[in-house]
């Protein structure tokens, strides 16, 4: 089992998606997760379901849409024209983008669920003892919610790691730039190269089960140190 | 100049508030326009479901209300304007304590002392006071009750405020964990220059802590009023009817082990440890402990026997009881008797009587 220099770059190219994406996620997602988390607005209840779409939906619908949003005729696509930028499809940056919205419920659904633990007393409390809103979420909610964040990190990644349909949809298949690990494999056995493909499908998939089993495995302890609740 | 308010806003607090219902054109919750002392324990007493809360977290900022806030002087909320509740010179007490999970008893507190105002009390002294030492090391979710609350108690403390509210700190706890923390309460309330807001639904919290009382129900308020004046009035319909009497100890009878205490009407001889010569006391006095005779030489056990006069015979809380109201000086009683008795002693207002009094309680 050997991988070749292309697969080495499709296994480099899709960490950076992933980490890139992720770090994006992690900014976007907090804000989100905190406002689902604590509103009572009527449209909680909506933004939640959109937010998670990408669990249901076939990755190639949401590629779909993003072609026709991103692409030549469609309103993003002629705002990056307008501005002279760079067209996002088949771009790494176009990949960036829909890997953000992929995998957005795998990282918002975890923090929700940790912000929702904390009870509004305690926030009440802090903001008795002086804690403005800023120090309330650095002194409180996040030391509180930190598992959620990790958690909400490592699904991101993972997720994004394993992607496929939306990336064949608006990356395509440029080495270097779009072509990832798990397009990579797919030409592999388009071709019919199944021993390269054995030994891509073997990196991701032993990649994906340590990482799971870590967090799984580190989640039980943190469950044990806290007692309930963790 | 007419309109002048009944407390000078300098010392007092002046908090005239409005909460909106939760829905349009709903009753609101609460709408209350209150002059309180600048010191002392003001009680805000009522059922469930009155506002209480409502009205403590609305003064403290924590839900959105109309209106305006003074304290000691200094706005905090004005109709057009208001502060934020981290920024409000409050302490705050809850119900549950609200202890961060993730702190120990030190963290908790070092929370408080890190944002500390400029009036902060020593950390020592309050450690001291609610006898924390042997807990600082601890983790919240570790402590009973009790000690939970005395640690939410220092950390409202430590924070220095300049009013401090407290709502229900002891309804979680079971009836001897209450009568537990009740001697700290008693001594904050003695060594606490700030005034006091404390939420309560129950009458003998606000017997033993409170100076002022204010009812509050369906979100409305009367008040305030001195606790001995209020508590006759509100007793008379209620489950266990009784009176405090305000007296001033001022004899010792060390053979006897019984101290005097003295008030505007008579005397009552109390058990002689509850305090020294000069100790005020707050005494209760219920009114199914106190009988009535028309003679005064009756040979009993009893020590308390007052003369009094009796001013209007009410309603008991039994369909054969009758409550009999009876003054001595200015302080007033409620004795329970039952309709025989008033038929056979002939009880009508005006008379002269004796009370016996079985027993008689030291709050404070």
């Amino acid at each position: 089992m050997r991988l070749s220099a292309a697969d080495w770059q499709a296994l480099t190219l899709s960490f950076q998606l992933a980490g890139v994406s992720t770090l994006l996620l992690l900014v976007l997602a907090t804000p989100l997760a905190w406002w689902l988390a604590r509103s009572a607005s009527r449209w909680r209840s909506m933004v939640a379901a959109v937010v998670a779409l990408p669990l249901v939906l076939p990755s190639s619908v949401l590629g779909f849409y993003l072609l026709i949003l991103l692409g030549d005729s469609g309103p993003i696509g002629r705002l990056t024209d307008t501005l002279g930028v760079q067209r996002l499809p088949f771009s790494f940056e176009g990949l960036v983008l829909a890997s953000v919205l992929y995998s957005l419920p795998f990282v918002v659904q975890p923090i929700v669920a940790a912000m929702e633990a904390i009870s509004a007393e305690s926030l009440d409390a802090a903001a008795t003892l002086r804690a403005g809103p800023w120090a309330r979420f650095f002194t409180l909610v996040l030391p509180l919610c930190w598992p959620g964040f990790v958690t909400a990190a490592v699904l991101g990644f993972a997720h994004t790691l394993g992607e496929f349909g939306v990336v064949l949809m608006i990356g395509g298949s440029l080495p270097g730039e779009t072509r990832v690990a798990a397009i990579q494999l797919y030409e592999h056995v388009e071709a019919l190269d199944y021993a390269h493909a054995h030994g891509l499908a073997a990196v991701l998939l032993t990649i994906s089960f340590l990482v799971l089993w870590v967090v799984y495995v580190w989640r039980g302890r943190i469950a044990g140190l806290r007692g309930v609740g963790a | 100049m007419t309109g002048a308010p009944p407390v000078a806003l300098g010392q007092g607090m002046r908090i005239q508030l409005h909460v909106s219902g939760t829905a349009a054109g709903s009753r609101p919750r609460l709408d209350v326009d209150l002059h309180l002392p600048g010191r002392g324990v003001t009680a805000i007493f009522g059922p469930s479901g009155a506002g209480k809360s409502t009205l403590l977290r609305a003064i403290a900022g924590l839900v959105p209300a109309q209106g305006t806030v003074v304290v000691g002087g200094r706005a905090w909320q004005t109709p057009q304007w208001q502060l934020p509740a981290h920024r409000r010179p409050i302490g705050y007490v809850f119900q549950q304590a609200a202890l961060f999970p993730h702190l120990r008893v030190s963290g908790n507190l070092r929370y408080a002392a890190k944002r500390a105002g400029p009036e902060a009390p020593d950390w020592a002294e309050v450690v001291e006071q609610l006898e924390l030492a042997d807990l600082l090391e601890r983790r919240p979710q570790t402590l009973s009750g009790g000690e939970r609350q005395r640690v939410a108690i220092a950390r409202a403390l430590l924070i220095g405020p300049e009013l401090l509210l407290m709502d229900e700190p002891l309804s979680a706890l079971d009836a001897d964990r209450r009568e537990q923390l009740l001697p700290y309460l008693d001594r904050l309330r003695r060594e606490l220059a700030i005034p006091i807001l404390y939420v309560t639904h129950r009458r003998y919290e606000v017997g033993r802590l409170a100076d002022d009382v204010v009812a509050l129900n369906d979100g409305r308020a009367a008040g305030p009023e001195p606790v001995a004046a209020w508590l006759p009035a509100v007793s008379a319909g209620a489950e266990a009817p009784a009176v405090l009497i305000e007296a001033q100890i001022v004899e010792q009878d060390r053979s006897w082990g019984l101290a005097r205490a003295v008030f505007d009407g008579g005397m009552f001889w109390v058990d002689g440890r509850h305090g020294r010569v000069g100790d005020r006391l707050r005494l209760q006095i219920q009114a199914r402990d106190v009988s009535l005779s028309r003679d005064a030489q009756v040979r009993s056990s009893l020590l308390n026997r007052l003369p009094v006069t009796l001013e209007s015979i009410g309603a008991g809380t039994g369909a054969a009881d009758q409550l009999v109201c009876l003054r001595a000086g200015s302080a007033r009683f409620l004795a329970q008797v039952t309709r025989r008795s008033v038929a056979e002693l002939s009880l009508r207002p005006g008379d002269r009587l004796w009370a016996q009094i079985k027993a008689v309680a030291v709050l404070r």
